[in-house]
């Protein structure tokens, strides 16, 4: 979707102020926060991709307007309703009501948590031959699904080169929506500063995006 | 805030969901267990050990795995090297995606809009927020995060750091350092 989390090339946010001796949370709601994702993740409630998808969908100005772990706050109660886990009047609430769905891989305990420090496999087994190979020239497709994508809307229609291949992994625009892993082959597609920003841009910059094999056609 | 994220625990605790005392264990990892402390030592071995550095550049998870007591991490890690000629810089334009397993938790400014939105249009603004300044004529390559692939920088060895061992050296190697928003520590220079 061609929300405001897309910021790539986007002016006006201002400097980047790092924080010295920044802790790791900042407040202790932060941490519980992050490891009820966690935790509902790992249950079998979503997938990390409709995660994502759930804090893009935030309002813009609740989005903007959110500190990172709010946004995460918000995300996962929306998603939590969404799909049946809870009900909103028990979010209203701030205590169960009723029976819901419960989550298909049951709860984390704590003697699992080994498996979880330590990411989720997202490699497939190809379903077709890579159609794309290290040297090959690309176009990011002009597209603008209305859901859930990992393809930046700055690249699109830029022609960019392969520089290397991933292999296949799960396909976020499915898997966010439920829709099945749908694996794709995945490259590093990288692109001249000025192709993206325009001849006076900086000559010196390159960037990549990995990009799934449905984002490209050869230019 | 507080309140609220407290009743969203305890509905799901009540429902079944979650454990307390799971979540306790993974909070407790990321604050005292999980850092920049790890990288720190992959960089320090591939600044020692050329046949690590290949191995690590050809296939970072492969080559992070045979260290085993260093740090485990996930699949798809690519490490990305710097040299003279060029100078490598990590972003998630669309999120925060950030080599977790060997830098820990991300710093607040690489998840927010200032930094998400410039690193890919204007990298050596921003690089001066950080007080940093490249030759002019390096190229510049920033990698934005957009898949479950995730970058780890490898910076240059820091000059006068011959003979150093590897515990030495990894004192050295700041986690911005790792991002590309920075370089390591020069051996002698106030920490």
């Amino acid at each position: 979707m061609n929300g405001v989390h897309d910021m790539g090339g986007m002016d006006g946010f201002g400097k980047v102020e790092a924080e010295p001796n920044e802790p790791v949370f900042h407040a202790e709601w932060e941490g519980r926060v992050m490891a009820l994702v966690r935790a509902m993740g790992a249950a079998g409630a979503f997938n990390i991709d409709t995660s994502r998808f759930y804090r893009e969908a935030l309002p813009p100005h609740v989005y903007l307007g959110s500190s990172y772990y709010k946004k995460w706050l918000l995300g996962l109660e929306d998603l939590l309703v969404a799909k049946g886990y809870v009900g909103a009047d028990e979010v209203k609430a701030g205590r169960a009501l009723k029976e819901t769905k419960a989550p298909k891989r049951g709860k984390l305990t704590l003697d699992q948590i080994d498996r979880i420090m330590v990411r989720g496999k997202f490699g497939r087994t190809p379903p077709a031959p890579a159609k794309f190979k290290a040297g090959d020239r690309v176009r990011a497709k002009n597209i603008h699904p209305a859901t859930h994508t990992r393809l930046p809307r700055y690249v699109r229609g830029h022609i960019g080169v392969v520089e290397r291949d991933h292999g296949v992994h799960v396909f976020p625009d499915s898997a966010s929506i439920e829709a099945g892993e749908n694996p794709q082959w995945l490259y590093t597609v990288v692109f001249d500063g000025t192709e993206l920003w325009g001849p006076d841009s900086d000559p010196t910059v390159k960037v990549s995006i990995d990009a799934f094999e449905p984002y490209l056609e050869l230019a | 805030m507080q309140i609220r994220v407290r009743a969203l625990e305890s509905i799901l605790t009540a429902k079944g969901y979650v454990e307390p005392a799971a979540l306790d264990a993974i909070i407790e990892a990321y604050e005292t267990k999980i850092g920049p402390h790890h990288g720190a030592q992959v960089v320090a071995k591939a600044w020692t050990d050329p046949a690590f550095k290949q191995a690590l550049l050809d296939d970072g998870s492969a080559a992070v795995a045979k260290l085993g007591h260093v740090a485990r991490t996930g699949d798809h890690l690519v490490v990305v090297e710097n040299t003279p000629e060029r100078h490598n810089m990590v972003v998630c334009t669309l999120c925060s995606c950030y080599p977790w397993e060997l830098l820990g938790l991300p710093p607040v400014w690489y998840k927010a809009s200032p930094y998400r939105s410039r690193a890919v249009k204007d990298p050596r603004g921003v690089l001066s927020d950080f007080g940093v300044t490249l030759p002019k004529d390096i190229e510049v390559r920033v990698w934005d995060s957009t898949a479950e692939t995730r970058f780890l920088v490898l910076p240059m060895r820091p000059k006068g750091t011959e003979g150093w061992s590897e515990g030495q050296l990894a004192e050295l190697v700041t986690r911005d350092s790792m991002i590309g928003t920075g370089f390591p520590k020069t051996p002698g220079a106030p920490s």
